[in-house]
């Protein structure tokens, strides 16, 4: 049991990889598995989304503790949108006593966007008070007060949005999230280094680690998708020609992913990269940015 | 007011089918400010009907009545006895109209005949949009009188979501971000330390429905005969 939690990772000073896998629809795991063998010995958490998109799926606790079986280090992903606080607990203590302490709070997308349109959206709670009542149920209490006959215990992370337009409402819902307990973040995907470098200085007076996320481009037709239609994201156009010149689009993808990772090595504590089907060449893209 | 839009023709004429005499049963209060079902529309609901009916030969009695609000005892009860006569009501009042005349109207049968669908304002004229969700508990004060339990789709307390994208909502381009509306206006107005607090889960233990209202100064004992009670 050398390996580190990712909570000693954070505070190890190294520079912090974390990555993500998402469940699938369906019961056929294999090529999740795979994916879990091939990153959770390089990668320092990984990321187990919760009905991403909106898109009913495995739930992220049940892969959380694939991950954890295997050797790995997850991080559960739960969002405020398909679970009431009653639910959202329970899950929190299924976790602790599953072995899984690494916590993402999220919103979580409106089900306007998945497949299950006309499901009742809950939203009981927000991502700042779900951080908040994971902090509650590890000081031994759940949210109405009652005593919990042993606590949990999280490493609790949250995200934060460096392209929303406009920044100031989302920097004080990031301080809110701080002020609720939150230890570590994850960004929206970074594309400028100098932009996300002036975030940084920005919100350099929280002493919180912020991950960058990055996501590898796959062709620039997915660069002008995001820039279209993903809130916070935009490619630079010098990118997007970059993709559009390669002849081998999946090297330039990967090649550029791993020059944004080390460009970003001296702006934040560490990435997280969310490959979005491309889990396979995380490694690669590792290797390339000079990490491990 | 509480917005209502008529239910499709079809529906309600399906609704209707069977019966050889009908009350169509209008509210002169919120759902005639909507134009949903009101006098005007009562009468344009009934003449639909009859050319319906009679386009396929069938005798149907269609009158109409519109009281000005069918939540009140009162007016309810000055159409009890043309009511009566009539084997089924169609009212164009919101669901607690609807509701209320059938509990007094017992045992005839009364229909609906709009969706009611919000609380809300006439933005301009034909344009209604939801303001209010009844949530019991206002934080209008803390939000600069925009109210994100109904202005934001995810009902957020504590501030925008990650898909808010230049001011518009994830989940309609065409509408606005609540949290970025009422942080504009707090800041105009020298309040955006308000944006700093925490605010906690919402309390729905205490509005379990049917929900009731008693003010006791006021009440009578004949004001006590709702079948339907609530806490």
């Amino acid at each position: 049991m050398s390996r580190k939690t990712f909570q000693e990772a954070l505070g190890s000073g190294k520079f912090v990889v974390t990555t993500e896998v998402g469940p699938p629809k369906g019961t056929n795991i294999e090529k999740l598995l795979s994916a879990i063998d091939l990153l959770k010995d390089r990668v320092d958490g990984i990321n187990v989304t919760d009905n991403q998109s909106s898109v009913m799926r495995v739930s992220s606790l049940a892969i959380c503790h694939l991950v954890q079986e295997k050797g790995g280090e997850a991080i559960l992903q739960q969002t405020c949108r398909d679970r009431n606080r009653m639910a959202l607990e329970s899950e929190l203590l299924g976790a602790h006593v599953l072995g899984v302490h690494n916590l993402l709070c999220l919103t979580g997308d409106h089900l306007s966007a998945g497949d299950h349109k006309d499901a009742m959206p809950v939203f009981d709670l927000d991502s700042v008070q779900l951080i908040q009542i994971a902090k509650m149920m590890e000081a031994g209490r759940d949210s109405a007060g009652n005593e919990l006959k042993g606590a949990v215990k999280f490493c609790v992370g949250a995200t934060v949005n460096p392209g929303s337009n406009p920044l100031e409402p989302q920097l004080l819902k990031f301080e809110k999230k701080i002020a609720a307990g939150a230890q570590f973040f994850q960004t929206q995907a970074v594309y400028d280094v100098e932009g996300f470098a002036r975030f940084m200085k920005r919100v350099e007076g929280f002493k919180v680690p912020i991950l960058a996320g990055v996501i590898p481009l796959k062709s620039p037709g997915m660069a002008k998708f995001m820039n279209k239609n993903v809130a916070g994201i935009c490619v630079p156009d010098r990118l997007i020609e970059e993709m559009t010149r390669a002849e081998n689009k999946e090297a330039k993808g990967i090649e550029l992913c791993a020059k944004l990772i080390k460009d970003l090595k001296g702006v934040c504590p560490g990435v997280h990269i969310m490959a979005i089907g491309w889990e396979e060449k995380v490694p690669e893209i590792l290797s390339q940015a000079g990490i491990g | 007011m509480i917005v209502a839009e008529r239910k499709p023709f079809a529906e309600i004429k399906e609704m209707l089918s069977g019966y050889r005499k009908i009350l169509i049963l209008g509210c002169g209060t919120c759902v005639s400010v909507c134009m949903a079902g009101g006098e005007k529309e009562t009468g344009i609901l009934a003449s639909q009907l009859r050319m319906a009916f009679a386009k396929e030969n069938r005798e149907v009695e269609i009158k109409e009545a519109t009281i000005l609000r069918q939540c009140d005892r009162e007016y309810i009860e000055t159409i009890r006895k043309s009511a009566g006569e009539s084997e089924a009501v169609l009212s164009l009042a919101c669901g607690a109209g609807v509701q209320f005349a059938a509990e007094l109207l017992a045992p005839l049968l009364v229909l609906p005949g709009v969706n009611t669908r919000f609380i809300g304002v006439a933005e301009g004229e034909g344009v209604w949009s939801e303001r209010c969700r009844a949530c019991g508990d206002c934080v209008l004060s803390e939000t600069a009188g925009i109210c994100p339990i109904t202005i934001c789709a995810k009902s957020l307390l504590n501030g925008p979501c990650g898909g808010t994208r230049d001011g518009k909502c994830e989940v309609d381009k065409d509408k606005d971000c609540a949290w970025t509306l009422i942080y504009k206006r707090l800041e105009e107005t020298g309040k955006l330390d308000k944006m700093r607090k925490i605010h906690p889960p919402k309390k729905h233990g205490v509005r379990i429905n049917p929900q009731r209202q008693v003010n006791e100064e006021f009440k009578k004992d004949q004001g006590e005969s709702s079948k339907v009670k609530g806490k």
